[in-house]
């Protein structure tokens, strides 16, 4: 490409930290680690797509399901429903906690399955697709939801806020509270410190771990296909080698994608069991 | 991984999201399932009436096999002692006839044995007044004998 007009090919590390870097706003990348002003457009976008592409192939299965003999597509939407059912029910053990929290585990199972799933799109194709749109070549877009630190965190602290509701719903106010500071050591009054923070800890840990294990997966997961590609892409400058880093993009791109098949389904169960889990304990006295 | 406003946009969709599949998702999928459970549970039931049912029709008819066969049999041997004693009551019949007429014909025989004694007698007598009419015709008055001659024929 010898026509002199060309962008200069981003280097490796410009290439990963531009496909890294979330779309807001203001279109240039966050500066503070931690800036409540900036909302995530392309995280927002494509987790309400899915949800709602989600929820609404679920609800045509939901509105023309038949006791009769069921059709294949509803015979697939029952299998995740009875496995979820039977989930649900061996680890929350009020029927009537179940009646939201059983279709909040099947929201969150398939959801984020869905998230997930967009690992698997080619990497650049949709952010290439926005950037010709917009006509901004350096346009930012990122389309798995669940690599974003903020959608991972919002669900699992929406996952906390059940669990501190159905604890304070369960054993009352006074209850929980007590139980804030008597476990798990011990009712003394010397220990009402210790086990005060020790509970504060455990929120804290479930939470964040539940919220980063998903992130952190689905994070590497997408630097790990940016690798392959970077392989790829410096076919045409390793001379000799260069077919071989070809074969090697397709041969890793294609191995990585099948294995993630596994980690995406597994991540989108273990957020499942996990607050299926949280729910449970919180129905549980020390 | 920066932190920003996006979490608490997503900690809402989180929860409307599952409101939507509480209210419109999985009550009519759960209900199906129910449903479709119980229709197994009763066609099941249903299967174990009709085996259970098949079983005892076939008792039962077996049952009226065994009481058909012993109301033939009953019939039959009710059958064989009427015609017994049919043939008995038809056998008597007949030698009570065969004695009546015996016995008619033996009185008949003896009547007429009677008669031709008594004719043969007559004739006798007579034959016996002509011998001696004929031996003592001159002597011997036939009025005057008479008596003698009644005597005689009485003791032949």
């Amino acid at each position: 490409m010898a026509t002199g007009h060309e962008v200069q090919a981003p280097t490796a590390g410009e290439y990963i930290n531009h496909h890294l870097t979330h779309l807001n706003q203001t279109g240039h990348p966050q500066q503070n680690i931690v800036d409540w002003s900036l909302i995530n457009i392309d995280t927002m976008f494509w987790s309400i797509t899915i949800g709602v592409i989600t929820l609404f192939f679920l609800w045509r299965a939901a509105s023309k399901a038949t006791s009769g003999v069921p059709g294949r597509f509803q015979a697939a939407v029952e299998i995740i429903v009875e496995m979820v059912a039977d989930q649900a029910k061996g680890i929350v053990h009020s029927a009537e906690s179940r009646k939201f929290v059983a279709p909040l585990a099947l929201t969150v199972f398939v959801w984020i399955f869905m998230m997930n799933a967009m690992d698997l799109l080619p990497l650049d194709l949709l952010p290439t697709l926005f950037q010709l749109a917009t006509g901004n070549s350096h346009a930012y877009m990122r389309i798995v939801p669940t690599a974003d630190l903020n959608a991972t965190l919002g669900m699992s602290i929406g996952v906390l806020t059940i669990c501190l509701w159905y604890n304070i719903k369960i054993k009352g106010f006074g209850g929980w509270v007590h139980e804030l500071f008597a476990a798990p050591f011990g009712d003394k009054w010397f220990l009402y410190p210790v086990n005060f923070m020790m509970q504060l800890i455990e929120f804290a840990a479930k939470t964040i771990s539940h919220g980063m294990r998903l992130f952190g997966n689905m994070y590497a997961g997408e630097l790990v296909f940016m690798l392959i590609a970077l392989m790829g892409a410096a076919w045409g400058t390793a001379g000799v080698a260069g077919p071989l880093l070809f074969v090697g993009h397709v041969l890793a791109g294609s191995a990585w994608a099948i294995f993630h098949i596994l980690i995406i389904t597994l991540q989108a169960f273990i957020f499942m069991m996990l607050t299926l889990v949280y729910v449970g304990q919180a129905h549980e006295s020390h | 991984m920066n932190l920003n406003a996006t979490l608490f946009a997503q900690f809402v969709v989180f929860f409307i999201l599952a409101w939507f599949t509480m209210k419109f998702v999985w009550p009519p999928i759960v209900k199906a399932l129910d449903e479709r459970a119980k229709k197994v549970a009763d066609g099941l039931a249903a299967a174990d009436k009709a085996k259970t049912d098949l079983a005892l029709a076939e008792k039962r008819v077996v049952e009226e096999l065994r009481k058909a066969r012993e109301s033939a049999t009953d019939v039959r041997a009710t059958a064989e002692k009427q015609a017994a004693i049919l043939i008995e009551e038809a056998r008597t019949e007949a030698a009570r006839i065969v004695a009546a007429a015996r016995t008619a014909a033996e009185q008949e025989a003896g009547a007429a044995m009677q008669k031709a004694k008594e004719g043969l007698r007559d004739q006798v007598a007579q034959l016996a007044v002509v011998g001696a009419e004929r031996i003592l015709r001159k002597e011997i008055n036939a009025e005057v004998h008479s008596d003698l001659l009644a005597n005689l024929k009485q003791e032949l």
